[in-house]
């Protein structure tokens, strides 16, 4: 019986990894999601076969309420609002790691001055309090995230004095929690505590220890994510994602289970890789990414640059119309404007007009335009774009060179030229979509505040620069009006 | 225990790095939203504790851990097909 459960989790590992490879294409992708949702479901009911584990109306309720308020929250969910479920989703799979190492502690207690034959090993201490530690951090810190993308708190970086000391000091805790659980476990680091009967003396620790981990983690999740600007969420995302993962993998040690351990450490290396794509889009390191403080309203700094003499030139829908109706090559460029405008359809109906019109229409994203990984890619699809008109920055900045007009639509510090030359700008030497290498660029932006990144962007000042203020739905859709009228 | 358990984080980790680093940027959030749901793997951890002998309260923390889980899992499967669903070639 037991070699036939882990035959199963086997299988949903090998499920697993062929539906995160088939991932690899758009063709194949959806049929990849397929495949992982069944090898969870083998997972599952491996598990519930197991061990008598039932008890048949508990899990049943469990599982129920649970999947309707899955099932409910994925359908209900605008595209526009992906960034924020991702993260809530990522919140739940934390509580749910920090929860079964609880419910393995209070088994524990359970059995004190009982022989129950359990075998207690220390380094089952020190699992249960990273498993307790890895999923209270991402529950409360995706949750955090949650409130910044759907705009329920501010998404400026948030600092009170004495913020740093504390988060060091809670850091410490944990890890002093951490220890006092170990304490009953005083025999030989790997052996087990080989138990006539659990004591009190052994217990004890395991119990204030957890919750001195689970109240740290708890604030500390917190103070590592209020600090992180706006335009950094694509990074905490990924990162949250990847810890979530380590949960699993922890919580995996914990119960001694393949299937967790394998599944948690798929999901830790993706996370990881995600984080590591953002970061390099940034040109920044993760550290500095965590310690925070980048963008927001606050700190609109001087790039050293002088824009004083320069001037922006406006443009109106109608000169919009004609420059891209006559334009052999238009590339559009799309920022997290876009998604706050939700202007992703009329963007999409604009390039389907100069298609017709016999225009080459290109889409450039930036690998960290909008808050999640890929998130303007989700967008345009929805849109119905097809993904090879989709080009990634590598492939298409070659292209910018013989491109007649490259339209920006609420994209700012991902297409700012100082980031090539100016030293002194705090985004120097992040690599940028070459749009200043077009003929012409129009910039669609509300009004002339910078960008999340809180620098001034010296494209606007480029002579064949226009900018065309307002609503990017409003405008693009003025735009495609004017285009059937020509 | 502990030896095999390392040794089986480490080659998951590994496979993970290989077949994950080669996903394009467009189906980034498909990736995270996906994987995402496979971290809800907690969920077989949850049935386990909520299953064995011992007191109630371990019990209930078993149903908790249940109920979050299966949010994660089934929430993070269906919206990530409903994104993937959207991703279209030019017909």
């Amino acid at each position: 019986m037991d070699a036939i459960i882990k035959l199963a989790y086997l299988v949903s590992a090998i499920l697993f990894i062929f539906g995160m490879k088939r991932l690899q294409s758009p063709a194949t992708a959806r049929g990849g999601n397929q495949l992982a949702a069944i090898g969870m479901l083998v997972a599952v009911v491996a598990t519930l076969v197991s061990k008598s584990i039932l008890t048949p109306a508990q899990m049943l309720a469990g599982l129920v309420i649970g999947g309707a308020i899955g099932a409910y929250m994925a359908r209900k969910v605008q595209m526009t609002g992906m960034p924020e479920m991702v993260a809530a989703f990522n919140g739940f799979g934390g509580i749910a790691s920090a929860v079964v190492a609880g419910a393995e502690i209070a088994k524990l207690i359970q059995n004190t001055g009982t022989a129950s034959g359990e075998e207690f090993y220390l380094y089952t201490a020190v699992t249960i309090a990273l498993s307790v530690l890895i999923g209270m951090v991402t529950f409360t810190g995706s949750f955090v995230a949650f409130g910044k993308l759907s705009g329920k708190i501010s998404g400026n970086p948030m600092h009170f004095p004495g913020m740093r000391l504390l988060t060091i000091l809670l850091a410490v805790v944990s890890i002093g929690g951490l220890v006092w659980m170990t304490m009953g476990a005083t025999n030989y680091p790997f052996e087990a505590y080989t138990t006539q009967a659990l004591t009190i003396e052994f217990t004890e620790p395991m119990i204030y220890g957890a919750i001195a981990v689970g109240i740290a983690a708890f604030i500390l999740g917190i103070l590592l994510v209020i600090p992180i600007g706006g335009a950094d969420m694509p990074v905490v995302v990924s990162l949250l994602n990847s810890y979530s993962g380590l949960a699993a993998a922890a919580t995996g040690f914990v119960l001694n289970n393949t299937s967790l351990i394998v599944s948690g450490a798929l999901v830790g290396a993706s996370g990881l890789i995600l984080t590591k794509i953002m970061c390099d889009a940034m040109n920044r390191s993760l550290l500095n990414v965590l310690i925070g403080g980048f963008g927001g309203d606050s700190q609109i700094e001087s790039t050293g640059l002088s824009l004083e003499g320069k001037s922006i030139s406006e443009t109106s829908p109608e000169d919009t119309a004609i420059l891209l109706s006559y334009a052999e090559k238009v590339i559009f460029v799309p920022g997290y404007g876009m998604a706050v405008a939700q202007a992703q359809h009329a963007v999409r109906e604009l390039g389907e007009e100069l298609q017709k019109r016999g225009v080459t229409v290109k889409y450039a994203v930036h690998p960290v335009a909008g808050r999640m990984p890929g998130h303007m890619n989700v967008l345009l699809a929805e849109a119905n774009v097809p993904y090879d008109e989709l080009f990634e920055m590598d492939e298409i900045n070659g292209e910018f060179d013989t491109c007649d007009v490259s339209v920006i639509i609420g994209a700012n510090d991902v297409v700012n030229p100082a980031a090539r030359h100016d030293k002194a700008s705090p985004i120097y030497g992040m690599p940028i979509l070459n749009v200043d290498h077009s003929k012409t660029t129009i910039v669609l932006k509300r009004s002339m505040r910078p960008g999340y990144a809180g620098i001034e962007n010296e494209l606007f000042y480029n002579s064949n620069n226009r900018m065309l203020f307002g609503d990017a739905k409003d405008s693009i859709t003025k735009v495609v009006n004017e285009v059937k009228a020509l | 225990m502990l030896l095999d358990n390392i040794i089986v984080f480490t080659l998951a980790s590994l496979i993970g790095f290989e077949v994950i680093s080669k996903v394009p940027q467009t189906l980034h959030t498909p990736l995270m939203s996906g994987s995402n749901a496979i971290s809800g793997i907690t969920i077989v951890g949850a049935l386990i504790v909520a299953g064995m002998v011992g007191g109630a309260w371990a019990t209930y923390l078993g149903i908790g851990a249940l109920i979050f889980a299966t949010i994660n899992v089934v929430g993070g499967f269906l919206v990530t097909d409903r994104m993937l669903q959207m991703f279209k070639k030019r017909d």
